[in-house]
């Protein structure tokens, strides 16, 4: 145990925590100018940046913590932490305070705490426990179906708040069942479907149907079939009929007409600049117009006329976009992919399954907020309310995301030590 | 039971495949496309315009014309970023029905220019202060001043011109960009012609605003604001009293008077009745009274001393007279007979009776028709010309050298250009060169198909009380203290009639007026030379005509005057001319000739105010009207 700190020193991945602290460096900046005001620098705590200062030393502490207790700490209760992760997610839907509809938030002494957000730690930790178990063989259905109520309850939890965004996330972790041998199949079958759903909203479920039917009979009239093989093309056929039904009703009937209104937006079918787009527009505005260079630090027209609503927190990215362009914008996203890649390097190095597995669900999740909070911001994904990793304003989410990354630094540097799994 | 490590390399490769998507879209967003970046600066950056002073006028003795007073406008900025108006609360301040509220902000928008629309213009005193007391509530809008325009005397409105909002059209012809919608510009006259340096240029001050349009701070420091530069004072050429006396003299006629100052081509009057009060046109009563007075039968707004054109009858003998001894076929001693008039197998052009075989000055003296016929004959048939086009061109051309057949230029608008035929014109009716002077005979008396615009006519006097040559008539005088005014109103224009040869017909002007057709309109010491006219008028009664310069020698003013349906020139022209001449020269308030001056401004000529005008006369080409001359 004392040799295993020590190891811990030598072997802390620097280039993880360097490109940690670089996008919490820029993130910072980014939040001082979205609200810094006309005063100039004070360190005030009455100021978002001067909160998320101490949210940002409060990580930093935090991670350093992780490092004085031992690694298989979190192994071992990893299924405790997830017990209380799902509690707090019960109690914030009856003790919660709303905002925007939302009940997911404990306000403590004018601080607020998303469980939501800490949630990703306990479930990463669970998932990474369970998987990472010897005997779990995902192929046999008892495994699948217990990995799937691991990541379905948390999700129906945050659902069942009103804040479906937040949700969402979770699905990001079939990226790790995919890692650990769910069939690709899967993932391509959801790909298909996202495509036919999206084509059903926009050009109506008849013209995706005969279209699909077009494209079997084309298949059919060009190749020589057997049985068998028409067999399993009018299965398709019939598949893909009653999901793009299935989609067609869900969207006219189920949804209500401002989500209806945000997937259009989102898809491009109407111009709402007044309405909930509005957001986004001013999002592009922001962005667009910081040209090649940008407009220089502080200097961004939007970001200090606050135009852009929520700027600090979900559109937080538009600030980089203003003030230092597309090469600012780009070497943000430069730093996201090579803390991912990092985070896979980290992974396939472990020897620990458990480590292993949950190296990538850090890896799903924070891939999945990057990703769809950049593209919400430029129009790419509907705005589903999630923070940017280590640059949106907020301490739930700088500490769950700096807590999640450092506890895999911490893991990675104990790799030396975790040549056999724990016995119980 | 380990899965292949190559689905980390999927994971690898979905991840910079996801990166490459968000820098692409980036790139296009932020680099390839600019119109993010024009949406940016319409909604975070507001220009405030500062409107400069209109540049004043002075007469020609520096007497103000016309000065500035403020107007104010309530202008709305958009897209609104108020989404809650407090609409009951806003037509409350402003005092209008909350029912037009939504009219009037679709109108704004609809006439908007550059994110800023015109809510509601022209605000009085009370309103403004009221207004811009409550407005900080509301701050999409707010209150712009401009100037409006104020006149220290009622006269010369055709001359002045108006301000008024610059139209949709205007606007997409102003290719400098300079005008965004709801702002003003000179519209006609003097204020049209010299927009440019009337105008001055406006400040330009840009901030940066918020979301709910609050100004932040200034873009860049201020470093891209320009401050407001006045507009030119412009001194004009006319004499303020000269004018005021002259529409004194023309109130309740219709016609026209236009003085110039021979030497220059200043213009010292011009007047046109019916016309209208300038005020009528300022800013804020333009709205109320364009309308009506655009309607008006009278045609006040038409300038007639410029757009109306008459056969210029008689007078126009001085020019055949000039012409005939500058082609040597005329001199002092060329004597033609006249029995009662010109007789040509069945064409007859009456005369009147006079002795029966003029020289050229008493032909002038007694305005002889016979004589010109005959001169025409001589000047169209030489020797020299193959055809009668050539002779005809010949002739057309001294026309054209005399400012006759295209506008002269002024810096007015409205102007029109008379009308010379084309030898063209009548090949097409008779006949290539199948025609000879007979044939256009009513032109050597001024009729036919000749026209005539009274400052072309006011240029005749001019160009005899010259003898010879013009400047084109202008109103001009100093821009900004300094007189370099458009070059072409300093460009001397020869006719190509010899000084010499304006001896005889300068005679025979002066002794019109001291013992011929105008004998009854003479100062008594100011030697003016004149000649009347009188055109028939085929619609009505005869238009009463007059040229004149005075003195004699080394002139100061030449003037023209036409009282539209008002009878023989020497009845109301005339009068009116010499008493305009006795005022600009003596520059005494009183005048030697008060029963003169009774006559006109205290009876109506018959005929006139009529209200119906056939500015425009016509003859056809053949009948051959006599000129009815004393």
């Amino acid at each position: 145990m004392q040799q295993s700190t020590n190891d811990t020193e030598s072997q802390l991945d620097f280039v993880t925590i360097l490109l940690y602290l670089l996008l919490v460096a820029a993130g910072f900046m980014c939040i001082y100018s979205s609200s810094h005001g006309t005063e100039g620098f004070k360190l005030n705590l009455e100021t978002n940046y001067g909160k998320e200062i101490i949210w940002i030393v409060v990580s930093l502490v935090m991670g350093g913590l992780l490092f004085l207790i031992d690694a298989r700490f979190f192994e071992v209760f990893s299924y405790a932490i997830y017990g209380i992760c799902m509690g707090l997610l019960i109690l914030v839907i009856f003790l919660g305070k709303e905002v925007n509809g939302a009940r997911s938030w404990f306000e403590l002494g004018g601080f607020r705490l998303q469980p939501a957000e800490f949630a990703k730690f306990g479930v990463s930790l669970a998932l990474a426990r369970y998987i990472g178990d010897m005997d779990v063989n995902l192929k046999r259905r008892r495994f699948q179906i217990i990995t799937t109520g691991m990541i379905v309850l948390p999700i129906l939890l945050i659902v069942l708040q009103g804040d479906a965004g937040s949700g969402l996330v979770f699905l990001s972790l079939l990226l790790v069942l995919y890692r650990e041998g769910l069939s690709g199949a899967v993932l391509v079958i959801g790909l298909v479907a996202l495509v036919l759903g999206v084509l059903t909203i926009a050009q109506g479920g008849t013209a995706v149907v005969i279209g699909v039917l077009a494209i079997i009979a084309v298949i059919v009239g060009f190749t020589y079939t057997n049985k068998a093989f028409l067999r399993k093309l009018a299965l398709i056929a019939g598949s893909v009929v009653v999901y793009v039904v299935m989609v067609q009703i869900f969207f006219d009937k189920v949804l209500e007409p401002h989500q209806q209104i945000r997937i259009e937006v989102m898809l491009g079918l109407k111009e709402d600049p007044q309405g909930w787009g509005y957001n986004v527009n001013q999002s592009m505005i922001a962005i667009g117009s910081g040209g090649f260079l940008g407009k220089g630090y502080l200097k961004g027209t939007q970001t200090k006329g606050d135009f852009v609503p929520e700027q600090h927190t979900d559109f937080i990215f538009t600030s980089v976009g203003e003030e230092f362009g597309w090469v600012g914008t780009s070497a943000v996203v430069v730093l996201f992919v090579l803390l991912l890649l990092r985070i896979v390097h980290l992974a396939e190095r472990q020897k620990n399954k458990f480590s292993r597995i949950y190296a990538y669900c850090v890896f799903s999740m924070l891939f999945f907020h990057v990703l769809i909070n950049i593209g919400m911001t430029i129009n790419l994904a509907p705005v589903i309310g999630i923070p940017l990793p280590f640059f949106s304003y907020g301490g739930s989410s700088m500490i769950s995301f700096s807590l999640l990354l450092l506890l895999m630094v911490r893991l990675d540097a104990n790799r030396g030590n975790e040549l056999d799994s724990i016995n119980y | 039971m380990r899965p292949d490590q190559s689905r980390s390399i999927v994971l690898r490769l979905a991840v910079i495949l996801g990166g490459l998507i968000l820098i692409i879209r980036l790139f296009y967003l932020q680099v390839v496309s600019d119109t993010y970046a024009q949406k940016s600066d319409r909604i975070s950056k507001r220009i405030i315009t500062d409107y400069p002073d209109r540049g004043l006028m002075t007469d020609r003795n520096g007497e103000l014309i016309v000065f500035n007073a403020d107007a104010y406008d309530l202008v709305v900025h958009l897209p609104m970023r108020e989404k809650n108006l407090d609409t009951l609360a806003f037509c409350e301040l402003l005092q209008i029905n909350p029912e037009d509220y939504g009219p009037l902000l679709k109108t704004a928008k609809d006439h908007s220019f550059n994110g800023k629309g015109v809510f509601k213009k022209n605000l009085n005193a009370a309103e403004f202060a009221r207004i811009q007391e409550g407005l900080y509530e509301f701050t999409d809008f707010e209150i712009e001043t401009h100037a409006d325009r104020k006149y220290a005397h009622s006269i010369a409105a055709h001359v002045l011109g108006y301000v008024a909002e610059i139209s949709r059209r205007e606007l997409e012809k102003d290719e400098s960009k300079y005008y965004d919608a709801g702002e003003y510009l000179g519209k006609s006259g003097l204020e049209q012609f010299y927009e440019q340096q009337l105008r001055g240029i406006k400040g330009r001050k840009h901030y940066l605003v918020n979301n709910v349009g609050q100004i932040k701070e200034k873009v860049n420091d201020g470093k891209d604001d320009t401050e407001a530069i006045a507009g030119s004072p412009l001194e004009i050429s006319i004499d303020a009293i000269l004018q005021e006396y002259g529409e004194l003299l023309m109130s309740g006629k219709t016609g026209s008077i236009v003085a110039i100052e021979p030497e220059t081509g200043e213009i010292l009057a011009m007047v046109s009745t019916p016309g209208y009060d300038p005020d009528e046109f300022a800013i804020k009563n333009l709205s109320q009274n364009y309308p009506r007075l655009v309607m008006d039968p009278g045609k006040p707004l038409l300038n007639r001393a410029v757009a109306a054109q008459y056969p210029p009858g008689s007078v126009f003998k001085l020019v055949m007279a000039l012409i005939g001894l500058q082609e040597g076929v005329l001199t002092e001693e060329t004597h033609f007979s006249c029995f009662g008039g010109f007789h040509m197998g069945s064409l007859t052009v009456r005369c009147h009776p006079h002795p029966s075989y003029p020289d050229l000055k008493y032909s002038l003296q007694t305005s002889c028709n016979a004589y010109y016929c005959n001169a025409f004959r001589e000047i169209l048939h030489q020797k020299k010309f193959a055809n009668i086009e050539e002779g005809y061109n010949n002739w057309r051309g001294y026309l054209t050298r005399f400012g006759f057949g295209s506008t002269l230029g002024l810096d007015i608008n409205q102007e029109k250009g008379g009308g010379v035929p084309t030898a063209e014109y009548f090949h097409k009716i008779h006949g290539r060169n199948q025609w000879s002077y007979v044939r256009i005979i009513s032109l050597s008396i001024g009729q036919g198909e000749l026209l005539l615009t009274p400052v072309q006519m006011a240029n005749l006097a001019a160009i005899i009380a010259n003898r010879g040559y013009f400047y084109t008539p202008h109103f001009a005088r100093k821009i900004d203290g300094k007189s370099d005014i458009p070059k072409q109103f300093t460009e001397k224009h020869q006719t190509g009639v010899s000084p010499h040869h304006f001896a005889t017909v300068v005679d025979a002007m002066a002794s019109v007026v001291s013992g011929g057709t105008a004998a009854a309109s003479r100062i008594n010491g100011i030697e003016i030379c004149g000649k009347t006219g009188t055109v028939q008028n085929p619609h009505g009664e005869n238009h009463s005509m007059f040229i004149a310069f005075a003195p004699k020698d080394n002139p100061k003013i030449a003037i023209a005057t036409v009282v539209e349906n008002a009878g023989y020139g020497a009845s109301w022209a005339a009068p009116i001319s010499t008493l305009m001449i006795e005022k600009y020269i003596n520059r005494d308030s009183t005048t030697t000739r008060p029963d003169l001056y009774r006559k006109i401004t205290g009876t109506q000529p018959a005929g006139s105010s009529s209200g119906n005008n056939h500015s425009t006369v016509s003859h056809s080409t053949d009948s051959t009207h006599a000129a009815i001359d004393e």
